[in-house]
């Protein structure tokens, strides 16, 4: 038994909806919905790396550029985890809660 | 074998924990599990030779977004209890469009597996994953990576930009004020009378 690129695509897959499952779950906890944004970019990570991994290495057609990207998307996921954070600290100064809910109402 | 044991357990853990963010009640737990869930991706990394791409997941995500998160859900005041309730009505519709999710990747996967149906192994490479790393980031992708640099900064400066506050009653020192002191202004000559002492 070989464990092939469709193994880890299938783990990706699951993160992926896990993630996108909390994000419609917990409709309340900002934090929540945050590191479920976070689990969908693993996701995608996995799969940008199993996919490099696995890919012949042909000329004109470097396989570590998935990698590559897979590094550019931790840069980005962390960036956004920083400023969602910031973001939030700001909005509990303001209301006192992080109830995702009461967001809609755009009244300052 | 070893590989085998060692995916289906790095997998099952990874699953396992992801699962038990979107479920536990304290979002202490959730960090804490958000934590394991990235070990275990880490160790899939390792296992298809991705080895620094794991270890910068491990610094990344353990080292710096990990405690950014413990660090705001222990600032903030909040009564995550509260915060738990309207999880059972949401979880048909979250459920439901889970599992629309899942079908259309079962559905593509199988596409892709009836297309080609060879299992391919992890291709075993003759230079090291971080020399074949470099050489082609600093070269083919230098551009891209010195963006990503630019974003890193600006992210910095929003979160700083944003979460800093003017509060009154606060003594700050002005630089400009001070440089801007002269003799006159700093110093008032006064002339006291013997044994009477200053106003």
């Amino acid at each position: 038994m070989i464990i092939g690129l469709s193994h880890y695509l299938a783990v990706a897959a699951i993160l992926f909806t896990i993630g996108v499952f909390g994000i419609f779950v917990n409709r309340k906890n900002v934090i929540i919905i945050l590191m479920c944004v976070e689990l969908i970019l693993l996701a995608v990570n996995i799969n940008f790396v199993a996919f490099s991994t696995h890919m012949a290495d042909t000329a004109g057609n470097n396989p570590m550029a998935g990698q590559v990207f897979a590094l550019f998307i931790l840069t980005v996921a962390a960036a956004e985890a920083a400023v969602g954070l910031a973001i939030l600290v700001v909005y509990f100064r303001n209301r006192g809660n992080i109830a995702v809910e009461n967001i809609d109402l755009m009244k300052g | 074998m070893l590989t085998v044991i060692s995916f289906y357990l790095l997998a099952f853990v990874a699953i396992a924990a992801a699962f038990l963010v979107v479920a536990a009640r304290n979002p202490v737990h959730s960090v804490m599990y958000l934590i394991l869930t990235f070990f275990s991706a880490a160790g899939l990394f390792i296992l298809m030779g991705a080895e620094f791409l794991a270890l910068l997941l491990v610094m990344v995500y353990v080292g710096a977004v990990a405690v950014l998160f413990l660090f705001v859900v222990m600032m903030l005041d909040v009564d995550f209890v509260e915060m738990k309730q309207g999880f059972l009505s949401y979880l048909p519709i979250g459920a439901l469009v889970a599992i629309v999710l899942l079908l259309e990747m079962i559905m593509v996967g199988a596409a892709y597996v009836a297309g080609e149906t060879k299992t391919v192994a992890v291709r075993e490479a003759d230079v090291s994953n971080l020399e074949a790393f470099g050489q082609v980031l600093y070269t083919d992708y230098a551009g891209i990576f010195e963006a990503a640099g630019f974003v890193l900064l600006v992210a910095m400066i929003g979160a700083i930009v944003l979460t800093l506050r003017e509060r009154d009653g606060v003594r700050k020192q002005d630089a400009t004020k001070q440089m801007a002191r002269t003799k006159e202004t700093g110093m008032e000559m006064v002339d006291i009378e013997p044994g009477q002492g200053i106003g």
